[in-house]
């Protein structure tokens, strides 16, 4: 069958995961003291920091009476990929990325709360394994809660792409960098799980319309067991906050 | 559970990479046995029996066998056997496999997923248990050994959970690794060499000799008789440098110790001579190499050198006469070539190989030599103790190894295909040595088959243009039962704006893509056919029988699904408007060819049959006109046919085709279909129309036609294919009716493969077919026979909105894969239709002596090569040096008063040698011109030669005797011209 080997015959993918299982997810908030909300996010080997800062008052060029301007920066670690790079900021895939990033937690934000006040939000990719978009805007997510700024629902983002078995199509959940790198196709949703809406879709090369609706609809399930994730890590968060907070912010 | 593995890997610019992979265990893998009370097996998810009959008189209880990597490699013919049942095969082992061997990977693949055999493959790199973590310092090769030895450990202490002891089956261990044995053996595993358990494997006749011969390391040099090759690494250092190249050996054959490979550097492919300088390699392996210093260079040497016919041992023989050649006489700058020799094998790419057996001369001896068909493959050494049998058979044998101390390679006997000499056998050779899928159509093929009374379905000719009331009809090759086209033709109202008469012309094609739908296990069997084969005397089809002879073929009077091209065409045979749609129609008549040239010239039928073939058949002159006109190539290649005994199926006379009126009629609008389908095509998916090229041929292809052509007295200009072919025309000799259709014969051989593309890959320019002299060409008119005809048809229908697409449709790099082994397989299928036509030519002249007029169209050093026109048949005519003296410049030969040069017409005399039986051939002498004492002299002028008189009385004997036999059929008398 056509497309590089991403299942084996007993159905498992290169690194050992079935196709509907996620990365090990681990994030912890509240992990600097200097933001208003910060937040560390793992997926599998991809590994992000999110700051976010504000609202505080905009710059009169951007300030709006709407609602609150996102303001958001992506960028990647000198060391986060394998062969170490210089990256300088703001390079054109890097401002994309910060893009989409805004376009996903803009959707996400009550923005109608803060007019002519702006937030800006840090996402920095320490290590890429493939899904840094996704992470970061999970991280993002968690930073933004971790700052106390009210949110519509969980902005949560994940990517399927799509493989075959026994001649049979079977989409894969979010795509590693292997799988990333064979070839196919990475379609990356960043949605609201909680009211089903969509906030970014992306393709990384043409699809058939045919599988079109099973690998979205398998990025979407992804979205909602990451939700399931962040929301335990919040409570977990925040019952730890109640009794340590004293303690841990001198 | 979650651990990463990492491992350094190299880029391309040579830095040093740290690669850290995620890696995932789980607790959810089973073990696939029915004798585990753990894991939560689904039923349908047991492999393995619960108490395995074991076939080992040295394992006399219940066993499963595991698989160490090196058996997989080495004994895969012994796996295919049904004998081994039970085995668990690690996922360690296959991605060892996989990696080192594509083509076994794929082959242990379709015994996992055969379920008679139960064979389990266990995940152990990804189970909790049974990974192992590479030690610091380890090797990956011993790491992986461990994580066998782990993974037997694992399923003895698995099964024997709540089982009573004795009760549950044991693991058995099979390696051939002679270290890891020990170990294993110290860690209280079962194991055992694959020799000692096949050896006593009872009940399976002959499943000794498929063992393959344990592999003598390169480094052993115990009575080596060839320099040992160097290892991966120095070979990698060696190239890096330059002083080693690498490159496809390229086996003589003519002369068994000489081969040639092509290396960039050089414009001259390298020369090997000898056995060290060949150094064990086999045609088509990919060397290494190391070329000799200039004074080192020789030239080819232009003898022609067999094996011995009995077996000399293990010994060299003496290469001097060989080397003595080969050392130039002058110092003539091109006539030397670089010379080298092989220092080490990359990589082998060994297949199985037909051929016979050379039972050793000593009784009861299992060692013995095995020649294959293919002049290239040295004899093979092969251990057999079925040789009596063996002896008369076909044989297929694959090669295992080819160590220093050997003078042949080691193999395997594989199987018997046949008596020597029996059709099918001979057939079946044929098949193999092209790769020609052959193999019966499978259950799952068959099952996405209509029923045999399937009729079409109502709901079906709504959807598409009824067209059966009009008058179509077929004209095809006699005998043909595949018919994938009909025409129509019939005017209609009105006129051009030019007051020109206006036709309506129909081309309706089998709808073969309504039954093969896509990804169906039948569309992947003809997409990997790609092409039906034909043999003189059996048809392999693409796509199996009841849709190639019956649903799909446009027989005469009944109701077919068609796709149909249809123009409006002016009299002058422009085309006015094409449309395509899917259509219904029912042939009035399936016509031969000859039965149609006479409904045309038969001027009493008025039928419409009759006034819509004549339409065509004016139509298609026209459009010829106008391609001839645009530069296209009449070219010429000798076709013949064979009539074939009803019975027997041997050949009994052969003719050459018969060209009529209406073979070039039907043509015409094919190729017109053909190109229509194309325009439309690369216009709507411009990334991944399949289309077909004829790329214009470099001009150093035509340096030896031109001489020849010059030494006739004709310039012909090949600038274009314009002026190619004006000049192709212009060159006619008065009293010489075949010269101009030699010409065109020999323009063929100096053309380019026509080969099928996608059109992502190309820029528009090069899609321009050279031979038809049109920008774009497709083929749509064979979907019955070509696979390129069922994806054209899928495009198309998508185009029109009459099907819908599918993703592999339309991605280019899919598209390109599929072109290709379309090309692969159409070049395969010609060489195997020609490998038929000269085994039944051979099968011919088995009982009959003829002398023919014949052309010449080469002149070689030591040969003529002749054509017969008669029998499109060809080969050597060989002239001893010691009469004929050679001109190198102008190519010619010369004896005293006789020139013999390219074009000239002879008379020679046929007869079959078959002195060896796997290399039968033609023999052709010389009759006319006459040269004393080497033509030979026809018996009626009474100057016979008495040797050759009684040789030819022993060939004549047969022939009597068959006439006797078969009185039905009359034999021709040999002509003497
Ligand atoms: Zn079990």
């Amino acid at each position: 069958m056509p497309g590089p080997d991403l299942l084996s015959s007993q159905g498992l993918r290169l690194d050992g995961r079935r196709p509907n299982e996620l990365r090990r997810i681990r994030c912890k908030l509240g992990v600097f003291t200097q933001p208003d909300g910060s937040a560390y996010l793992e997926q599998g080997n991809t590994k992000v920091l999110a700051a976010v800062y504000g609202p505080h008052q905009a710059s009169k060029s951007k300030s709006t009476t709407e609602g609150v301007v996102v303001n958001c920066q992506y960028s990647m670690a000198t060391f986060s990929t394998g062969e170490r790079k210089n990256r300088p900021r703001g390079d054109r895939k890097s401002q994309e990325m910060s893009l989409h990033l805004r376009q996903a937690l803009t959707a996400a934000i009550k923005t109608e709360l803060y007019p002519r006040s702006q937030i800006d939000i840090y996402v920095e990719v320490l290590q890429a394994d493939g899904g840094a978009y996704c992470a970061g805007v999970n991280a993002a997510s968690l930073a933004l809660i971790d700052a106390g700024i009210p949110l519509r629902a969980y902005a949560c983002a994940c990517s399927a792409s799509m493989a075959w078995r026994n001649g049979e199509p079977e989409p894969l959940l979010d795509v590693g960098h292997v799988e990333e790198a064979a070839g196919g196709v990475v379609l990356t949703v960043a949605s609201l799980p909680n009211t089903g809406s969509i906030a970014l879709l992306e393709m990384s090369h043409r699809l058939h319309m045919d599988y079109f609706k099973v690998v979205l609809s398998r990025a979407m399930q992804g979205c909602r067991d990451i939700e399931i994730i962040l929301d335990k890590a919040v409570r977990d968060h925040l019952a730890e906050g109640w009794t340590k907070q004293d303690v841990v912010t001198i | 559970m979650w651990t990463t593995k990492t491992f350094l890997t190299k880029t391309k610019r040579g830095n040093i990479l740290k690669i850290v992979r995620e890696h995932y265990l789980r607790d959810d893998l089973l073990c696939g046995s029915s004798a585990c009370n753990i894991c939560p097996h689904k039923d349908e998810e047991y492999v393995l029996d619960s108490k395995p009959d074991s076939v080992c008189a040295l394992f006399d209880y219940p066993h499963y066998l595991l698989l160490d990597t090196n058996v997989v490699l080495h004994q895969i013919d012994v796996l295919e056997e049904d004998a081994l049942k039970n085995v668990i095969m690690l996922q360690t082992v296959l991605e060892e496999v996989k990696h080192q061997n594509t083509a076994i990977f794929q082959r242990i693949l379709e015994v996992i997923n055969n379920k008679k055999r139960k064979f389990y493959s266990f995940v152990n790199e990804h189970h909790k248990d049974t990974y192992v973590e590479r030690n610091p310092g380890e090797k990956q090769n011993d790491r992986n050994d461990r994580a066998i030895r782990k993974a037997a450990s694992w399923y003895a202490l698995h099964l024997s959970v709540n089982n009573v002891a004795g009760q549950f089956p044991q693991i058995v261990l099979l390696t051939d690794d002679e270290n890891n044995r020990k170990i294993a053996q110290e860690e209280g595993i079962v194991c055992c060499s694959v020799k000692d358990y096949i050896e006593n494997v009872n009940g399976f006749v002959g499943l000794i000799d498929k063992l393959s011969k344990n592999v003598i390391p390169e480094t052993c040099s115990k009575d080596a008789l060839y320099p040992a090759h160097f290892t991966p690494t120095q070979i990698h250092t060696g190239i890096r440098n330059g002083k080693l190249y690498q490159g496809t050996f390229h086996a003589s054959r003519d002369n068994f110790l000489e081969g040639t490979v092509s290396v960039n550097r050089f414009e001259k492919p390298i020369l090997l001579q000898g056995h060290i300088g060949i150094n064990r390699a086999v045609d088509g392996d990919l060397v290494a190499i190391e070329v000799f210093p200039e004074e080192e260079w020789r030239k080819p040497s232009d003898i022609v050198l067999e094996d011995k016919a009995d077996d000399p041992g293990d010994l060299l023989e003496e290469e001097s006469a060989l080397l003595s050649s080969a050392k130039p006489l002058d110092s003539s700058k091109d006539e030397i070539t670089p010379t080298g020799k092989v220092v080490g094998i990359i990589r082998r790419k060994w297949r199985q190989y037909c051929g016979i057996l050379m039972p050793s001369k000593f009784p009861g001896a299992t060692r013995h030599l095995f020649t294959p068909a293919e002049k290239r493959i040295p004899r093979v050494r092969i251990e057999t103790r079925q040789s009596d049998v063996l002896a008369s058979q076909r044989i297929l044998v694959a090669l295992d190894s080819w160590p220093r101390n050997s003078r042949y390679p080691l193999g395997h006997f594989v199987r018997a295909l046949g008596p020597i000499g029996d059709k099918d056998a001979e057939n079946e050779v044929i098949l193999l040595e092209h790769d020609v899928p052959h193999a019966r159509f499978s259950e799952a093929v068959l099952a996405c088959l209509p029923p045999n009374d399937w009729t079409i379905p109502e709901e079906e000719i709504k959807k598409r243009v009824d067209l059966r009331s009009i008058c179509i009809c077929s004209v095809d090759p006699p005998g043909c039962t595949d018919i994938d086209d009909a025409l129509h033709a019939r005017p209609i109202d009105g006129v051009t704006a030019d007051g020109l008469k206006k036709y309506e012309v129909g081309v309706h094609i089998a709808d073969v893509t309504y039954f093969v739908r896509p990804n169906t296990a039948l569309d992947k069997e003809a997409a990997s056919r790609s092409t039906t084969v034909y043999l003189v005397d059996r048809r392999i089809d693409m796509v199996p029988d009841l849709l190639s002879s019956n649903l799909c073929s446009l027989r005469g009077g009944e109701e077919r699904l068609a796709f149909s091209c249809v123009w409006e065409i002016d009299e002058n045979a422009n085309v006015l408007s094409t449309k395509f749609h899917k259509s219904v129609i029912k042939s009035a008549a399936a016509m031969t060819y000859e039965e149609a040239q006479i409904t045309i010239d038969n001027s009493s039928r008025k039928d419409e049959i009759a006034r819509s073939l004549r339409t065509l058949n004016a139509l298609a002159k026209k459009l010829k006109q106008k391609r001839l006109d645009n530069g296209a190539l009449l070219l010429a290649s000798p076709e013949i046919r064979f009539q074939v005994d009803s019975e027997t199926h041997d050949p009994v006379e052969v003719q050459a085709k018969k060209i009529m009126d209406t073979n070039s009629m039907v043509e015409e609008f094919m190729l017109l279909a053909n190109v229509s389908v194309a325009e439309k095509l690369a216009e709507e998916f411009p990334q991944c129309a399949l289309l077909r090229r004829h790329p214009s041929p470099p001009p150093a292809n035509f340096t030896t036609f031109l001489k020849a052509t010059r030494q006739q007295g004709f310039e012909i200009d090949v600038s274009t294919n314009k002026s190619f072919s004006k000049s192709l025309d212009e060159a006619v000799l008065p009293g010489r009716p075949f010269f101009n259709t030699m010409l065109r014969i020999m323009a063929t051989r100096c053309m380019q493969q026509a080969v099928y593309f996608s059109s992502g890959t190309l820029s528009h320019p090069d899609y321009y077919h050279y031979g038809l002299a049109c920008p774009i060409y497709t083929h749509f008119t064979s979907p019955i026979r070509r696979y390129a005809d069922v994806i054209v048809h899928r495009l198309l229908a998508a185009c029109i909105g009459e099907d819908v697409t599918h993703a592999s449709l339309l991605d280019t790099k899919q598209a390109d894969s599929i072109c290709d082994n379309l090309n692969y397989r159409h070049r395969q299928a010609q060489y195997a239709g020609r490998a038929s036509v000269a085994l039944n030519t051979h099968i011919l002249f088995k009982n009959r002596i003829e002398i023919e007029s014949a052309v010449v169209l080469s002149v070689k050093r030591n040969a003529l090569q002749v054509l017969i026109p008669k029998y499109g048949l060809e080969g050597p005519l060989y002239l001893p040096s010691d009469k004929f003296t050679y001109n190198e410049e102008e190519h010619y030969q010369i004896c005293s008063d006789v020139t013999l040069k390219t074009f000239d017409e002879l008379t020679v005399r046929l007869t079959l040698d078959s002195t060896n039986l796997q290399h039968r051939k033609l023999v052709f002498q010389l009759v006319k011109p006459h040269v004393p004492g080497f033509s030979y002299v026809p018996e009626d002028s009474g100057m016979e030669v008495e040797s050759v008189a009684s040789a030819e009385e022993v060939k004549e004997t047969p022939i009597k005797k068959r006439k006797e036999t078969k009185q039905s059929k009359p034999k021709k008398k040999s002509k003497n011209q």
